[in-house]
């Protein structure tokens, strides 16, 4: 199995050699290998700098890194969380120049100059964001991953209500948009709990959009 | 991912010379849906061309009455404007259907025409795909079609385009403004910008290699009531099994266009010029020539139904 510690390895050699050993490849595999490898291209480092939580930070990123990865493997700021990596949770959703993004669907790199707020600069644990102190009061969590992504997208959604942006479920487009749980629900449906709290969640945000937070 | 090397452009002639110039270099805007495939190396740039900084990201008027779209517009701005919204409803509506909050806030009106199918085989790289491996079979002819083309489809990709934004400007009669790289600039009819699969899947516009879009332009507004209406698995953050962008007038004429069932937003300009005698003929026109497996011929009763509902709607 030397041949396996070969990093130039390439996909369609991976196979063989899994077939060699017993492995029993599925009809067809073979031929959905990738024709053409893509040229190889040696790590590229970028400096990159941005504000964090009000804090300047400039860092020295290979070009792949996310903007979740910089901020949880290099600033060690862990409160946002990776769950699917590809958008489809909102675990890792975070404020970009006041709007509310999927922060594993865009590189490091493409942030020069940008003002990133993630939830450990919402609140402190002495003194808690009202929808923090909200999400406390309602339970709206239970295992706890997606709330981060959760509470910031809970946040710019209520900026987003009070800058007039419609939604899918907004009846009139004409009319000055206004706070509803179905409004709340629609904008929400990019951050997914698998826990079920969203009962809770919208106790909790809907108290704060109506000023009894 | 594979490593790629960065830079930012600094004019749309110079992105687009650029991208020409290198076969294994790509555009970045938005990133959402080139970064999710880099990930799975569907997409594998070794050089990323990163055009956010192109201040294409103005809606303004035009002379002709209608509207110009920055290719760099964010689809939640788009969707919001205030032009849009009293004008052309229809793509408000269309692009607030589509995607989750956070995706809309990133991503731009020219990345949304260019999005690439969500087909699963197409996602899976452990199956041949005629998109990903041009020649190496499709597997989702035979395969589970419950969410793929019943229109326009071919013997070598089945997929559907996934916009809804794109159904919408369909109807509308936008036209893409491009510049190629030697600075030519050029108007594309959304008619004739996606093409359907034929034996070239993996051709999926009519864009030559480093031709960038600049904007999308949308004729003076036309009036009537506009709705874009998705059917699909779950009430919001899905894709449409099938959806129906729409824009009818007072006497029962108008214009239709379907997303979620071709290779393409569907529109056939002689089937809607049956609208005025009722939604059912149009949609059998519309739907005409379709080609269905026992799992997705649903998709043509949803089709005329949801048909027949936005006219109803419209009329009443």
């Amino acid at each position: 199995m030397a041949i396996l510690d070969d990093l130039q390895l390439s996909r369609r050699e991976v196979m063989a050699t899994g077939a060699a050993v017993g492995v029993v490849a599925a009809p067809g595999l073979a031929e959905a290998a990738p024709a053409e490898p893509a040229p190889s291209v040696m790590p590229t480092l970028m400096k990159v700098s941005f504000t964090v939580n009000g804090q300047r930070q400039s860092l020295e990123l290979d070009t792949r890194t996310t903007l979740l990865d910089a901020l949880r493997e290099h600033l060690k700021l862990t409160g946002s969380k990776k769950g699917c990596d590809h958008g489809q949770c909102g675990a890792c959703t975070v404020i970009v120049d006041g709007r509310r993004i999927n922060s594993c669907l865009s590189l490091a790199v493409m942030h020069e100059g940008d003002a990133i707020t993630t939830i450990e600069g919402l609140g402190t644990p002495e003194k808690l964001h009202p929808v923090q102190a909200a999400f406390v009061r309602h339970d709206g969590y239970q295992c706890g991953y997606c709330t981060p992504g959760q509470i910031c997208s809970a946040k710019a959604v209520l900026d987003e209500i009070k800058a007039g942006v419609p939604s899918h479920v907004t009846a009139d487009l004409n009319a000055k948009v206004q706070f509803s749980e179905d409004e709340l629900r629609e904008r929400m449906s990019g951050n997914i709990c698998r826990c079920g709290a969203y009962s809770n969640i919208v106790a909790a945000v809907a108290e704060v959009a109506e000023g009894k937070a | 991912m594979r490593a790629f090397s960065y830079e930012r452009a600094k004019s749309p002639r110079e992105a687009a010379a650029a991208v020409a110039a290198d076969p294994t270099a790509r555009f970045i805007a938005g990133g959402t849906n080139l970064l999710d495939l880099m990930k799975l190396e569907i997409e594998t740039p070794a050089r990323l061309v990163d055009v956010n900084g192109l201040k294409l990201d103005e809606i303004t008027p035009t002379k002709g009455g209608g509207l110009r779209i920055g290719a760099l517009v964010r689809n939640t701005d788009l969707a919001a404007d205030k032009r849009v919204r009293k004008d052309y409803g229809v793509l408000s509506r269309a692009l607030l259907a589509g995607a989750s909050g956070q995706l809309r806030n990133k991503a731009t009106t020219a990345g949304n025409l260019l999005q690439r199918t969500r087909c699963p085989y197409f996602y899976d790289t452990n199956m041949p795909c005629n998109k990903r491996t041009p020649g190496a079979g499709c597997s989702a002819i035979g395969g589970f079609t419950r969410s793929l083309a019943v229109l326009g489809a071919s013997e070598a990709c089945i997929a559907t385009h996934p916009s809804d934004m794109a159904v919408a400007l369909r109807v509308l009669d936008a036209t893409v403004e491009t510049v190629t790289p030697d600075g030519t600039e050029r108007s594309i009819p959304i008619a004739d910008f996606h093409r359907l699969p034929g034996d070239t899947p993996q051709v999926e516009t009519a864009l030559a290699r480093g031709e960038l879009i600049t904007s999308v332009t949308l004729p003076k507004p036309i009036g009537g009531v506009h709705a874009y209406r998705k059917v699909r698995d779950r009430a919001s953050y899905a894709f449409a099994l099938v959806s129906v962008a729409s824009v009818i007038h007072k006497d029962g004429s108008g214009r239709i266009a379907l997303g979620g069932v071709a290779h393409k937003p569907w529109r056939v300009e002689a089937a809607e010029s049956l609208l005025p005698r009722g939604a059912k003929a149009a949609s059998e026109g519309l739907l005409a020539g379709a080609r269905t497996t026992s799992q997705n011929a649903f998709k043509l009763t949803l089709a005329q139904r949801a048909i027949g509902a936005a006219v109803a709607e419209a009329r009443a």
